[in-house]
This record gives structure tokens, sequence and C-alpha cells, in this order.
């Protein structure tokens, strides 16, 4: 998905990814009530999910750009929230839509459906910031583009996990 | 005055859906339902509980988003996100895909009768609004396009009686239109809400109309006659209630019979808001007479008073249910 022969962020700043937590004696014990935490989003989400994701233009993951880091990671369990946001490579990012839609798509798979997921451009970091945001926001217009065929190819390939 | 929200039933109508939206026929004993499914489900009464009496398939190739029916009850139309509009035909007591109308470049938003019968209205994520006439043959034509918002047209609603027909938008704005030597012109653009206007529903008598928003909040616009009677009208945002819903506001149904107002909102709740007796038309006040917050488990899509039984309502949910309520009022 380079979409042209000239790279948007030719020279990314690549940033470390972190390591994975060490499970403790409470998380394996099946007969404590585990709510989904902001740890668990960063066990869950983070880990597993956005780190997979990949950026459009880079073989690189989501965490190694710092599009998304853990702070920004917001969940409610009682509520059934989940807030995201996400910091685009450079403020004039074409990919920023795309990004979102599938960050956004990978928590629709794999949050129960009770979840409201809300996902939102880091303030500041990119020009079409609300546009962006408002259609992000619009089910109705992302079930629309989940309904495409090949822009659902472009997102499950974002989605595909590589070899790390 | 005790109001209260009870459940009645709850069908499992789209299931591994979700269900956009619910219209009821006009006599009130027919139900249709359309979703992501791609199908559309029509449901009537049997004793006290509500059965599905027809599935409509193969009609889509993608969600169906809207269902309308004709004032006669005879036809009904559905808007796809496959870009057409699809007529049904009731033929005894099943439907038959009767005609396909083309032209849209993506979704198809909404679909809307007029109360004559003659005409028939559509809306699309084409930013556009087209006017379809029917003639005496059954033959659909497109009178008119007109391309009045900036963005993404949600909803059309027409006006109870006379033929003016009214749009919400992505781009945030309600516009009202009139037919003008056979052309449909915008005559005013509402503006106030501060992000998508979801849906639109008149008053009774058409002197209101009611309008929902991600803003969270919905508004109350009143028309005030333009000078020489012709020309633009002007409509004044009376009143707006804001402060009661969680989330998104996906549709409102402005009840013909009672007056109540329900809402269907993102945050899982039916609200139904009466308007206070004593308060001046020109700046009315409405407050919340009952709600039912866990109405569904996931966002509320679309709410519906039935149009001859007071008090009756249907909603419908992205967990695939259509659920039907009774507003009582007891003195």
């Amino acid at each position: 998905m380079s979409g042209g022969t000239s790279l948007e962020n030719a020279n990314p700043v690549i940033f470390e990814r972190s390591g994975e937590r060490l499970l403790t004696a409470t998380d394996e014990n099946e007969d404590v009530h585990d709510p989904i935490d902001d740890r668990e989003i960063f066990d869950i989400l983070f880990l597993h999910l956005i780190r997979s994701i990949n950026d459009p233009e880079h073989p690189l993951s989501l965490e190694e750009l710092n599009v998304v880091e853990q702070v920004r990671v917001k969940v409610n369990d009682a509520e059934s929230t989940v807030g995201i946001e996400f910091t685009p490579t450079i403020p004039h990012c074409s990919m920023a839509t795309l990004i979102g839609l599938s960050i956004k798509v990978k928590l629709l798979r794999s949050l129960p459906d009770r979840f409201k997921i809300d996902v939102h451009i880091t303030p500041g970091s990119h020009a079409s910031e609300e546009a962006v945001n408002k259609q992000l926001a619009d089910k109705e217009r992302v079930a629309a583009a989940l309904e495409n065929s090949s822009l659902l190819e472009v997102v499950n390939q974002c989605l595909t996990p590589r070899d790390i | 005055m005790k109001e209260a929200l009870t459940r009645v039933q709850t069908l499992s109508a789209h299931p591994d859906s979700r269900c956009w939206f619910v219209s009821w026929n006009p006599t009130g004993t027919l139900l249709a339902s359309c979703g992501g499914d791609k199908a559309i489900r029509i449901w009537g009464r049997e004793g006290d509980s509500w059965v599905c009496r027809s599935v409509l398939q193969d009609g889509h190739q993608r969600t169906v988003r809207k269902v309308a029916w004709s004032p006669c009850g005879n036809y009904l139309a559905s808007a796809s996100f496959d870009a057409t509009t699809c007529i049904w035909k009731k033929k005894n007591h099943e439907f038959e895909s009767f005609d396909v109308l083309e032209g849209h470049e993506n979704e198809v938003k909404c679909v809307a009768w007029a109360p004559s019968g003659n005409l028939l209205a559509t809306c699309s994520r084409d930013k556009s609004v087209w006017v379809w006439e029917v003639d005496e043959e059954d033959e659909y034509e497109c009178v008119t396009v007109v391309n009045s918002h900036t963005q993404d047209v949600k909803h059309i609603v027409w006006h109870p009686t006379r033929e003016l027909l009214a749009s919400a938008s992505y781009d945030n704005n309600v516009c009202v239109y009139a037919e003008e030597d056979d052309d449909w012109e915008c005559r005013a653009t509402l503006t106030g809400h501060t992000s998508t206007v979801w849906s639109l529903a008149f008053d009774a008598a058409g002197e209101r109309l009611a309008s929902c928003s991600d803003d969270r909040t919905v508004k109350i616009w009143r028309e005030t006659p333009g000078d020489s009677g012709q020309g633009d009208s002007s409509w004044k945002c009376v009143c707006t209630l804001s402060g009661y819903h969680g989330r998104t506001v996906y549709d409102v149904s402005w009840c013909r019979l009672t007056g109540a107002l329900a809402t269907a909102c993102g945050d899982d709740a039916v609200r139904v808001f009466t308007e206070d007796e004593a308060s001046d038309p020109e700046q009315p006040a409405f407050s919340l007479a009952a709600q039912a917050t866990r109405a569904h488990s996931q966002d509320v899509n679309c709410v519906a008073w039935s149009p001859t039984e007071a008090g009756l309502l249907a909603s419908c949910s992205d967990d695939g249910d259509v659920t039907v309520w009774r507003f009582h009022r007891e003195p």
C-alpha cells in the first residue's frame, strides 16, 4: 500500500517494542474476577493486536512507529467503553483514516459486542484531525466501508501479523 | 402523573447482524425491519405477540439501511448500500420485488413516500436528494436531483400534509425543499447542530420538526411563514434537549397520536419526552417522561411510534433485535 513511488515519510523514527508482561498468580486463578482494565488492554489489545497492525506504508508495526502508545489507551470495563488515541507519523499522513479504521476493526473483532469503541487522532497531531475523527465515529460509514471488498482487503492486510 | 416504558416483546429480528431500521405500515398491523444481513422482515401480530410473516431476500446485494411503506400500505420501498432502492409490491400476503430504482453513485441512506403516494424521495452518500414521481402505470421517474448538502445525506422525511421535504446530513445541517416550476429547491437551511444530523421527525400538524444529532442533542424547529407566503420560509430552533443523551442520538420519532417524542441513542437507551402543557409554543419545554437505559445490549438505531395504537413503540439495535414497548401515562 505504498500508493506510489515516493514514500510520504521516508525516514520514520523507529521506537523500541515493549517487552511481554509477566503473569502473576492471580491472573491465572480462574476464580478471581478479572475485569478488562487498562492493563488488560495493554496485554490483549496492545501486545497482541495493535502491535500486529502494520503501517500501510512501512513494514513496521504501529507500535514501532509510536502511532499507538499504551498511555493513549483508556478502558472502562464497567461502562463498556474503550477509547484509543493514535498519532499519525506525520501531520499530513494520508493513511490516517486507514490506520484508524484498522485499529477500530481489530477492536470490533476482538472485544465483546457490549464495548463502545472510540478511535481518535491524538489532539494536535494531524492536519485533518476533525474530519478523520468524524469519519471514524460514523458507524454507518464504517459499516459501508467494510462492505467494500477492496478496502476490506487492505484493512485485513494491515491486520495480518508479521514475523517479529 | 406517572409514566413508564414497559417491554412488550423482543424479537430476534436480524440475528448475527445489525438491525438498522423499523417501519410501521399505515394501519399499524405490520412492522418491517431491515439490517446488515441484506434482508427485510415483515412482522405481524398474532394475539398478544409479534411473529415473522415474511422474509424479503435477494432484493439487495448489500446492507438494507431503511424501509418505508407507501401511504396506501401496498408498497414497501427499501434503501440499500448497494446504491439502489427496491420497490416491493404486496400481493395477497406476500411481497414481490416490483421495481429497482437506480442512479445514486453510492450508498442510498434513506427513502420516504410523500403523503399523496405520488412522490418518493431518496438520499445518498453521494450528497444528493432525488425526487421520483410515480405515474398511474406504477412507473417511477426521477424528476429532480437536488445537491444542497455538501456531505453524505443521512435522512429524508416528508411533511405530513404538504409537499415539503426535509433532509439531514453529515454536514451538520437540515435542508427543507419545496417544488417550484417542476423543480425542487432548497427553501431553508437549518443550522445549529455541531455534528452529523442523523434523523428528523415532523409533529402531527407539520408545524414543527425535530432533529437529532451526533452532538447528543435533539432540536425542535418551528416554521415562521415568509412575508408574502411565497419564497423562502424560515425555520427557527425553539428548543434544544441537551444533557439527556450519553452518546450519538441516531433517531427521533414524534408520535402523531400523543405528541410524545422518542429517541434512539448510542448509549443503548430509549427515551420518551413529553411537552409541558403549560409551555409557550414559541419556547416549548420538553421533559424526560420515561426511559429504558438498557433498552438493548448495543446502540439503538431506530424508534418508531405505531401510527394507530397510542403509546406502542418499536425500537431496533445493533444487537439485531427489535423490541416493542408500551408507553403508559397513568393519571
